[in-house]
C-alpha cells in the first residue's frame, strides 16, 4: 500500500507551534516515523536536501544573523551548544607572578587576566594542540609547555611619577605614569614556531585594548607571566569563543477575520513598529459578500507585513476586541540565529566550526558502534 | 627552639634570597659582624629603610615606627580561573 500523503494545508498547520494567552500548544515535532497512521516519514537525504534552506540576515565580523529552515529543534540545539561550549578557543590559563605590589590581590588578578578575550592568527590557534594538565591520578601525565601548546605572555608595567604633570594636577592618569594598566600593557612573547603563524596584526593580542586590568600609584609594580592554552567552554567559560550564541523561532501572525477602522491603528500599536501595516480596504473587497469587509470601503484594515520583527510579546490577546480575530504561532522548523564572536573568530566561521565538532562527534560515535557490534 | 639559637638566615648562598640582591652586597659586609642588612618599607612614607639587628625599628625619613616587610621575590603561580 502506497503511503497516505497529508494535505499540503495540514503539512503547513503541523509546522506552527500554536502561541495562546497563557500556554503554548502543539510544540512537539511529529515528522517521525509510527506517528501519523500510513504516512512515511522516513529520514530521506534527497528530501532533506529539498527543504533545508540557510538565509543570511545580517553577517558582519563579530556578529552574524541567519535562519536555518528545515531542521529538527535538537540538531539547531546541538549547533547553539557546540558554539558556546565545544568550540575552541585561547585563553590565558596560568599566571606566573614575580612581582605584585597592587592593591589588588594576585588570585583576584590572575581571575581577571583570565577572563581577558585574545586574538590572533586563525591558522596558528588551528594549528596549536591541547595542554594536558597533570590529573590528581597521574601527576606527572601533564604536558610540557612548548611552543604548540603555551603562548608566553607578559606584564610588566611599573608606576612612577610624571614629573612633568602639571601643578593642582588631580588625574591620577596625567599625574603618574602608568596609573592604570589596561590589556594593551600586555606583550607577547613568540617560542619556536610560533613566530611564522603569529606576526605582525596576526600576533596574540586583546581583542579590546583598552580593558582595564588595575590602578596603580607610584612606586607599585606589577611584573608576571602569562601562559595561554587553547581550551573549549565546557571547561571554562573563558575559553567560549562567542558571547552569545542564540536562536528564536520565526513568528508566525495569521488575521482570522478583519480588523478595520479604529482597532486595526490599535492592532498595530500591539506589535513592535513594522510588523503590522495598514492598507486601505478597496472597492472589491468591500463589494465581497461574507468577507466582513461589507460597508468599510476606503476604511483601514490591518495587514501582516513583517512577522520575523515580532517578538511574540502576546499583548494582541489581551484586548477583548481582537478575539477571535488573531492566531499567533512560531514556525517549529525555522531558527533565527544569532552568534556573536568575542573576537578571536570571524562570527560565520564560528558557526562552520561547530558542524565540523558535530561531525566529529557523529564519526566517534560511529566508530563506537562499529566497536559494539565486533 | 629558644629564641637566642635563632641564627637570622645568611643570604650569602644564593641570588634567590627574600632580601633582593642589592641589600646582599650591602648587607653582606656587616651582616659578618652583627647579622644581614634586611630591608623594609616605611608603613607612613613607603620610603625603603635598610635595618640590621639591633637596630632601633624607626623610619630614617619621616619617624615612623611602623616598618613592613618586602613582598616575596619568588614567583608564585596561579590558575586564571
Amino acid at each position: 500500500m502506497a503511503p497516505l500523503i497529508a494535505s499540503q494545508e495540514e503539512l503547513q498547520r503541523r509546522r506552527i507551534v500554536d502561541i495562546n494567552p497563557e500556554t503554548v500548544s502543539n510544540f512537539a515535532s511529529t515528522d517521525f516515523p509510527g506517528h501519523w497512521p500510513g504516512e512515511s516519514h522516513e529520514w530521506n537525504l534527497q528530501k532533506f536536501r529539498d527543504n533545508f534552506n540557510v538565509e543570511f540576515h545580517r553577517n558582519e565580523q563579530f556578529e552574524a544573523s541567519f535562519s536555518l529552515v528545515g531542521v529538527d529543534a535538537s540538531i539547531a540545539n546541538a549547533f547553539r551548544r557546540i558554539l558556546m561550549a565545544e568550540v575552541p578557543s585561547i585563553a590565558i590559563e596560568f599566571v606566573f607572578v614575580h612581582n605584585n605590589t597592587s592593591v589588588i590581590q594576585d588570585e583576584v588578578l590572575a581571575q581577571r587576566l583570565g577572563l581577558i578575550p585574545l586574538k590572533g592568527s586563525v591558522e596558528g590557534i588551528n594549528w596549536m594542540r591541547w595542554f594536558k594538565k597533570p590529573t590528581e591520578d597521574d601527576p606527572e601525565g601533564g604536558s610540557t609547555p612548548s611552543d604548540f601548546n603555551t603562548i608566553v605572555l607578559r606584564l610588566d608595567v611599573k608606576c612612577e611619577k610624571n614629573p612633568h604633570a602639571a601643578d593642582g594636577e588631580d588625574d591620577p592618569r596625567k599625574l603618574y605614569k602608568h596609573a592604570h594598566v589596561y590589556a594593551r600593557d600586555i606583550t607577547f612573547h613568540p617560542v619556536g614556531r610560533q613566530d611564522q603563524f603569529f606576526v605582525d596584526d596576526a600576533a596574540i593580542q586583546p581583542v579590546n585594548p583598552d580593558i582595564l586590568i588595575a590602578k596603580l600609584r607610584p612606586g607599585q609594580k606589577i611584573d608576571m607571566e602569562l601562559h595561554v592554552i587553547k581550551g573549549i567552554g565546557a571547561d571554562h567559560a573563558k575559553f567560549s569563543p562567542v558571547a552569545t550564541a542564540s536562536y528564536r523561532l520565526l513568528p508566525d501572525i495569521k488575521i482570522l477575520r478583519p480588523i478595520v477602522g479604529e482597532d486595526a491603528r490599535k492592532f498595530v500599536k500591539c506589535f513592535p513598529a513594522g510588523v503590522i501595516g495598514l492598507e486601505q480596504v478597496t472597492r472589491e473587497e468591500a463589494s465581497q459578500k461574507g468577507s466582513g469587509y461589507e460597508g468599510h470601503e476606503g476604511e483601514m484594515k490591518a495587514v501582516v507585513r513583517d512577522a520575523f520583527k515580532d517578538t511574540v510579546s502576546r499583548e494582541c490577546l489581551r484586548h477583548e476586541e481582537f478575539q477571535g480575530k488573531v492566531k499567533l504561532g512560531r514556525v517549529r522548523d525555522h531558527f533565527i540565529f544569532n552568534v556573536e564572536s568575542v573576537g578571536q573568530f570571524d562570527s560565520d566561521v564560528l558557526f562552520l566550526e561547530s558542524v565540523k565538532v558535530l561531525k566529529l562527534k557523529c564519526a566517534r560515535w560511529k566508530r563506537g558502534l562499529v566497536d559494539l557490534a565486533r | 627552639m629558644s629564641r637566642e639559637a635563632y641564627q637570622v638566615p645568611s643570604n650569602l648562598g644564593g641570588s634567590q634570597s627574600a632580601f633582593g640582591g642589592a641589600d646582599a652586597g650591602a648587607g653582606g659586609a656587616a651582616g659578618s659582624l652583627d647579622g644581614p642588612m634586611v630591608a623594609y618599607l616605611c608603613g607612613e612614607c613607603n620610603s625603603r629603610v635598610s635595618l640590621k639587628r639591633g637596630d632601633q625599628i624607626r623610619c630614617k625619613e619621616c619617624g615612623h615606627r611602623v616598618l613592613y616587610k618586602e613582598r616575596t621575590k619568588r614567583m608564585v603561580q596561579f590558575e586564571a580561573r
